[in-house]
């Protein structure tokens, strides 16, 4: 569905992005993750044809994107970063002009603009001036903008951004839904998010693609399986001995240390909790807790962030 | 095609739904009532309703040309500020019909505020003869005129980044076309006549002022229009390269 060759987009004379290279099939969900001003709206603003590139190929369904922009922005349906609202038309008003302004005819208009509006639980919404609606709502129309006229690519950039944890859960479930009848492309820094409802995750750090696969190739070619926390009752300085003798743990560090509790924070080369608890028990510790820490696609997250600083 | 008409429609409707469509309409009515009062009704009583007239479409003139700053100014440049310009540009429709679609939504509504003062030249008819012809002209000549201004507002809109950027670029661009004239007088032979057909008014306007209809002049300010939406139309594109 969409083929990315060398892309490459120049902002005076700095690059935002760097000879990117990724290909997504159709019906599959892709999530573009990456801290603040890693490119991800840049490279989501070319594939959404608000954008030329600097150099190197987009091709949509093998049109290619600088040669028939027109045609390429046919099939698809784009949610940039700040929602393209007109504060003083009503909902139903705005799904409506969005519709016709790509080719949906007059009479098929308001079967859309509904169906888009219960997509995104906007029917309430439907005669409300946008201007006045939360912040959560407007991002609602946004998404609804984008899908009105059904495209077969949807590029959403930060589709969750503000929303309530309901909602959260609801857009979550909408992008499922969306994914196999549309080909989905979002973007997000909030990793746990994305990693539920994307089939696969490609990571951009400054401008370019340091990883990319499903969370479990993530982890596998990073060789690590994330932090794992723990908490207990002893002395802090063998507690952490113990830990790094463990087979497996490549690194242990004390994040926190009280007369009642350490907290210790390991990372590992796979899942050994069972291994580390063992050792802390039978070297006479008190075992409080025994977790993974952060979310596992957060530090690997961070580890490639990492890795980017050091290289 | 279709395209323009639709963003042309909602602009309007915008107009119609937001205060600034209001305030410039209500600026301009006020504005040329006041001048209407004191220019063509006061000073001398015995004016000829020619004259009057004449006067009617000088200060008109005018107030039709920093109408068009104020109404094009916020066409592009507002959109872009908001970021609703994406909505059009990540749909598929032209750079060209977006360019198009707001000037015809900001010149219809020049057109009504504009044809709304007519009823200052037809209060000539309570005490004098009124000439369809002068009117008629004269409204064409402000159309016209307000049409090359409006476009020459769409390129400012389209080239700035906020919408006062925007006013001071069109007016800018406005003041120069018009002042070219003056370069005229101080110019020898070949070069003065350019800048005399150049100038944005004063060898162009006042002969519609005065009821006369010359192709020459209506030719000069389509063509006006048109160059200044076709650069419009290539700002847009290029600010997608950027
Ligand atoms: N119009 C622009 N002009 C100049 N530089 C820009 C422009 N847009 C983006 N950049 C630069 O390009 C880089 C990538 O920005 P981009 O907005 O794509 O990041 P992002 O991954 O979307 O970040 P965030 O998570 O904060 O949304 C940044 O360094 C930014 O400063
Ligand atoms: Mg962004």
């Amino acid at each position: 569905m969409i083929e990315v060759r060398e892309l490459t987009k120049y902002f005076g004379g700095r690059a935002a992005i760097r000879e990117l290279n990724f290909d997504i099939r159709p019906g599959e969900a892709v999530g573009f993750v990456g801290l603040n001003g890693a490119g991800k709206t840049t490279a989501l603003k070319i594939l959404g044809c608000v954008l030329l590139p600097s150099s190197g190929q987009v091709r949509v369904d093998g049109v290619e994107v600088t040669a028939e922009p027109h045609e390429v922005r046919r099939k698809i349906g784009f949610l940039p970063d700040v929602p393209p609202l007109y504060d003083e038309m009503t909902v139903g008003a705005y799904l409506a002009f969005a519709a016709r302004l790509r080719g949906v005819t007059g009479r098929d208009t308001p079967v859309r603009v509904q169906e888009s509006e219960d997509k995104l639980a906007l029917r309430d919404m439907h005669d409300e001036i946008i201007g006045t609606l939360s912040y959560g709502y407007r991002q609602r129309v946004g998404v609804a903008q984008a899908l009105v006229h059904r495209p077969r690519l949807l590029i959403l950039d930060e589709p969750t951004a503000g929303l309530d944890p309901v909602q959260i859960v609801e857009m979550r479930n909408l992008i499922r839904r969306l994914r196999g009848e549309h080909t989905v492309l979002i973007s997000s820094h909030f990793l746990a998010e994305i990693s539920q409802t994307c089939d696969r995750l490609l990571v951009i750090q400054a401008g370019e693609i340091v990883a990319q696969g499903t969370e479990e190739e993530l982890a596998a070619a990073l060789g690590t399986a994330g932090e794992i926390e723990v908490a207990l009752r002893g002395p802090a300085a063998t507690a952490l001995d113990v830990a790094r003798q463990v087979p497996g743990v490549l690194d242990a560090q004390i994040a926190h240390s009280a007369a009642h509790e350490v907290v210790l924070k390991i990372r590992a080369r796979e899942d050994c909790r069972p291994e580390i608890a063992r050792a802390l028990v039978l070297a006479g510790h008190q075992l409080l807790r025994l977790d993974r820490g952060a979310s596992r696609l957060e530090s690997i997250f961070i580890e490639l962030a990492q890795r980017e600083r050091l290289s | 095609m279709k395209a323009a008409l639709l963003i042309a429609r909602r602009e309007l409707g915008s107009y119609l739904r937001t205060m600034s469509g209001y305030i410039i309409a209500a600026a301009v009515l006020l504005v040329d009532g006041i001048l209407w009062n004191a220019f063509a009704l006061g000073a001398q009583q015995d004016k000829h309703s020619a004259e009057v007239l004449s006067d009617f479409f000088y200060f008109s003139s005018g107030t039709t040309m920093i109408a068009a700053v104020f109404l094009s100014m916020r066409l592009v440049a507002e959109e872009r500020q908001t970021g609703t310009l994406v909505l059009l540009t990540s749909s598929p429709v032209r750079d060209r019909e977006i360019i198009l679609g707001k000037f015809f939504s900001a010149f219809a509504f020049l057109a009504m505020v504009t044809l709304a003062t007519a009823f200052m030249p037809a209060l000539i008819m309570v005490n004098g003869k009124l000439s369809i012809g002068q009117v008629a002209a004269g409204y064409l000549g402000l159309l016209l005129l307000g049409s090359a201004a409006l476009a020459i507002g769409t390129l400012g809109s389209a080239l700035a980044r906020s919408q006062v950027l925007a006013a001071i670029i069109s007016g800018s661009m406005l003041v120069g076309l018009i002042v070219v004239w003056l370069l005229a007088a101080v110019s020898e032979r070949p070069l003065n006549d350019v800048f005399l057909a150049l100038a944005l008014w004063g060898r162009h306007f006042p002969p519609f002022q005065a009821g006369v209809i010359n192709l020459r002049d209506v030719a000069y300010y389509l063509l006006v229009t048109y160059f200044a939406l076709f650069a419009a139309t290539r700002v847009m594109e290029a600010r997608r390269w950027q």
